[in-house]
């Protein structure tokens, strides 16, 4: 069968005014029709900048070189007017940012009515009555009620599956999907892998598949291609490139799953942290002579952990996973009795605290959002030292900024520099610098590793199992992403709607789930490795 | 809906209210009063006029005067236009600042606008330089100079429009002063729009609406548009405002009988029952402005809703 999507040779430069870059170098792959292949690569590896550039989407400052053919035209050369006739019509796309990718102002069934209106000959009644039919076939509940609704109006899931429905229909014969479900609970996605599966079971749809996240790969991929710095290194069938990769690139991607098990902690371990009881609730006030609104995010959690040991809290977003996480520390007020090491954190005010936050410190998520721009690394991370060791001389706190650097491998000469000259998983080590400057003894790990690349991922995860194993240090690891919880946690809390619902040793939680919500979790993370 | 805007019309009342009475007192506070002139008069007949007008009273005294009597929609009488209440001269004045005024934020709609447009969407281009220049110069030249400059041209080298007078408002009459006053509001509003097309155009949606196939036309006036005139939109509203309550510089370039020249004279004449008029009429005016605003904003974008 001849290919319906076919690259040869290209590349593409962009010309910025700081000089040419080439995002994608002399890349050729093909898509057959009623195939799905995974486009996979690490953040810049020029695997969104390929998809964008087939349907000549790119900005302008873009230079195309080499040939896109599709369906027996060649799409490089294309008038502008007859790429957009491919555009929503033969070629669907649907997009990473389900949040932000649909409209704000319209409402749904327009703006799925438009590709229709634009493409076929659908008008009025026939029109309204596809809208329905396509919403119906995305899987949106009660979709004769959310034609009318506004974007805003919709969740994530949902909204990804108008963007999918708008995609499908004028039926085209290429679905490009770029990161579709990056942004989406693992449970969703799993719906919306379904969903996709079975549009291309239906229509025959050829699937371009872009990706970062490997295990998805296996799952829905029939060929792999794999792009490393703007370049194709390795492509094939999914189970050949899987089962033995020819690319060192590929090998280390493989690899970079996060695996091992983390040694147990003897039982008669001192207690660090114990929680009972542990409520929050948010209160939203409203009108004077109307009652205020109180919302429980937090619904009477208990929680051990002792002094080694890691405590994974998994849970999908919304589940106050993090709100909990925060609660413990006294970063948000909560009703309950937290004990650190034997001392009731809930009677003291934040004053009475103060002395014991050196002692129990915090990594989040958002390694870009979470350092000041303004202040240099040095500086950034001795600013903990200045309050809690006012009495370390200016050398004294230079060397333990060097030495927390050289703790988690990062230069020490780079102090002097500012958090925006480093990487995503650069600046997550030097936010746990700042941590481990103050020589805790409890880290509160939230989502640390989440916005990184895997292949990041799994060093981050490794100097964190160092680090413990080193200092003896005590985690409490919040994360949606099982298998890093699996990898680094003693024990598991699974969190839903605020309550935990299944909690026990992180093995037997993972080999056997009792609950069903946990089984449904671990199913749709596709962990299937067995450690 | 219509229980939030009573609810706002509800909440003006007390920020009026605050309005009133700050002016009040900062006039009072000022020195000199109305009846200071090159000529002083007898103190007899001082006194006479200050107890016509109850200003021998203690101050509060006079403020619960004034108070009591705006509750019952009087504006008191004018200390300097004698013979006119403030009511008349406002009722005067409005109607031809309004005309004024609101046929140059017409303009300005109409000219800045397509020009913010067109520069944000060939960015970078010699059109787009060429249209930030200009706006930029309409920002920076104060209408004091221009105003002059377009009456010595069009009125008097030219002879092609009268350079100055009302007329009873005849078309000729109207056209140098509403140009004059829009050119600034036509140089923000152009680079207002540009800046938030500019913004629009890089959103995940409209990268959603070419991917359905739209032309640039059609991703333009049916995605971009309406969520780039949000800024332009509240700043619309006390634009607005302070525009059709006049402009004193055009107004006494162009010999207008409008209202905005009594902003001043109140003031330097230490009319206190004008100055006293005009602040609570244009403080009711920017009120309202603000709530049409957010009427619109919330026509305009459906993630704005008024419930309660």
């Amino acid at each position: 069968m001849s290919a319906l999507l076919e690259l040869a040779h290209l590349s593409v430069t962009f010309d910025l005014p700081t000089g040419p870059v080439t995002a994608v170098k002399d890349v050729s792959l093909e898509v057959k029709a009623g195939e799905t292949v995974a486009l996979v690569g690490e953040s810049g590896s020029g695997k969104s900048v390929t998809s964008t550039a087939i349907m000549r989407l790119l900005p302008e400052l873009a230079c195309i070189e080499g040939e896109i053919r599709f369906d027996g035209k060649t799409l490089t050369k294309l008038k502008d007017r007859d790429i957009r006739a491919l555009r929503g019509n033969d070629i669907g796309m649907v997009f990473q940012e389900p949040m932000t990718s649909l409209n704000p102002m319209h409402r749904i069934e327009r703006q799925i009515r438009e590709v229709l209106e634009k493409h076929t000959k659908l008008r009025g009644d026939k029109a309204r009555a596809r809208v329905l039919e396509l919403l119906t076939q995305v899987g949106i509940p009660e979709p004769e009620r959310r034609m009318n609704s506004y974007p805003h109006e919709l969740s994530g899931g949902q909204r990804q599956r108008v963007v999918i429905a708008m995609a499908i229909a004028c039926e085209p014969k290429l679905l490009i999907a770029d990161e579709p479900t990056t942004a989406l609970d693992v449970t969703v996605q799993a719906q919306i892998l379904e969903l996709l599966g079975e549009l291309q079971a239906r229509y025959g749809l050829a699937i371009l598949f872009i990706t970062h996240d490997l295990n998805l790969v296996r799952h829905v991929a029939d060929r792999v291609c794999v792009m490393q710095h703007g370049d194709l290194v390795e492509q094939g069938p999914t189970r050949e490139v899987f089962a033995s990769p020819s690319h060192d690139y590929t090998r280390m991607l493989l690899a970079a799953e996060p695996d091992g098990v983390k040694a147990p902690v003897a039982d008669a371990a001192p207690v660090v942290l114990d929680a009972r009881d542990v409520h929050v609730r948010f209160t939203t006030k409203r009108h004077l002579f109307r009652p205020d609104e109180t919302f429980e995010a937090v619904r009477g959690i208990d929680l051990r952990v002792r002094r080694g040991q890691t405590v994974g809290i998994v849970g999908e977003s919304g589940s106050g996973k993090s709100t909990l996480g925060r609660a413990l520390l006294r970063l948000l007020p909560s009703t309950g009795q937290i004990e650190f090491d034997e001392m009731a954190l809930q009677p003291l005010d934040q004053k009475a605290l103060r002395p014991l936050r050196k002692r129990f410190q915090v990594v989040f998520q958002d390694p870009f959002g979470s350092l000041s721009p303004r202040m240099t690394v040095g500086e950034i991370i001795s600013e903990g030292l200045k309050v809690h060791f006012p009495e370390l001389s200016r050398r004294e706190r230079e060397a333990r900024v060097i030495e927390a650097l050289n703790e988690v491998k990062l230069d020490p000469a780079m102090r002097a520099r500012y958090p925006h000259e480093f990487s995503g998983g650069q600046r997550q080590r030097i936010a746990i610098a700042r941590a481990l400057v103050l020589k805790p003894e409890f880290l509160l790990l939230d989502e640390p590793t989440s916005a990184l690349d895997r292949s990041v991922q799994v060093t981050v995860v490794n100097l964190l199992r160092e680090l413990q194993k080193k200092h003896g240090l005590t985690y409490v690891f919040i994360s949606h992403d099982l298998s890093v919880v699996r990898a680094m946690s003693d024990t598991v809390l699974v969190m839903k709607d605020g309550a935990v619902v299944e909690q026990g040793p992180s093995e037997a939680i993972f080999t056997a789930p009792r609950v069903d919500y946990t089984k449904k979790l671990i199913e749709a993370s596709f962990i299937d490795r067995v450690a | 809906m219509l229980s939030y805007t009573l609810k706002r019309l509800a909440f003006a009342v007390p920020t009026l209210l605050v309005v009133i009475t700050i002016s009040f007192f900062l006039m009072r506070a000022a020195p000199g009063g109305p009846f200071d002139g090159e000529r002083q008069l007898p103190p007899e007949i001082e006194a006479n006029l200050k107890a016509a007008y109850h200003l021998d009273e203690p101050l509060p005294m006079q403020y619960l005067r004034y108070m009591g009597n705006l509750a019952q929609g009087d504006f008191g009488p004018s200390f300097k236009y004698k013979d006119f209440s403030v009511t008349e001269l406002i009722m005067q004045g409005f109607p031809v600042s309004l005309e004024i005024g609101g046929l140059a934020i017409g303009l300005a709609l109409l000219i800045g606008l397509p020009l913010g447009v067109i520069a944000a969407l060939k960015r970078n281009s010699t059109i787009d330089y060429l249209v930030m220049s200009l706006a930029l110069g309409g920002i920076a030249v104060p209408n004091f100079v221009i105003a002059p400059i377009m009456a010595l041209v069009f009125g008097v080298l030219l002879g092609w429009l009268p350079a100055g007078g009302w007329n009873g408002g005849a078309l000729p009459n109207l056209v140098l002063p509403v140009i004059a006053l829009s050119i600034q509001q036509i140089a923000y509003i152009a680079r207002m729009m540009r800046a938030s097309m500019i913004e629009t155009m890089g959103s995940h949606f409209i990268r959603t609406a070419r991917a359905k196939g739209l032309s640039e036309v059609q991703v333009v006036l049916r995605h971009a548009l309406r969520p780039s005139l949000l800024p332009v939109v509240s700043y619309l509203g006390p634009a607005i405002a302070a525009i059709v309550t006049g402009s004193v510089v055009i107004e006494q370039i162009f010999g207008i009988p409008g209202i905005g020249r009594y902003f001043v004279q109140g003031a330097l004449n230490r009319d206190y029952t004008l100055v006293m008029g005009t602040v609570v009429f244009y403080g009711a005016l920017i009120v309202l402005m603000n709530l049409l605003v957010d009427l619109l904003y919330s026509a305009l974008d459906p993630q704005i809703r008024y419930d309660d």
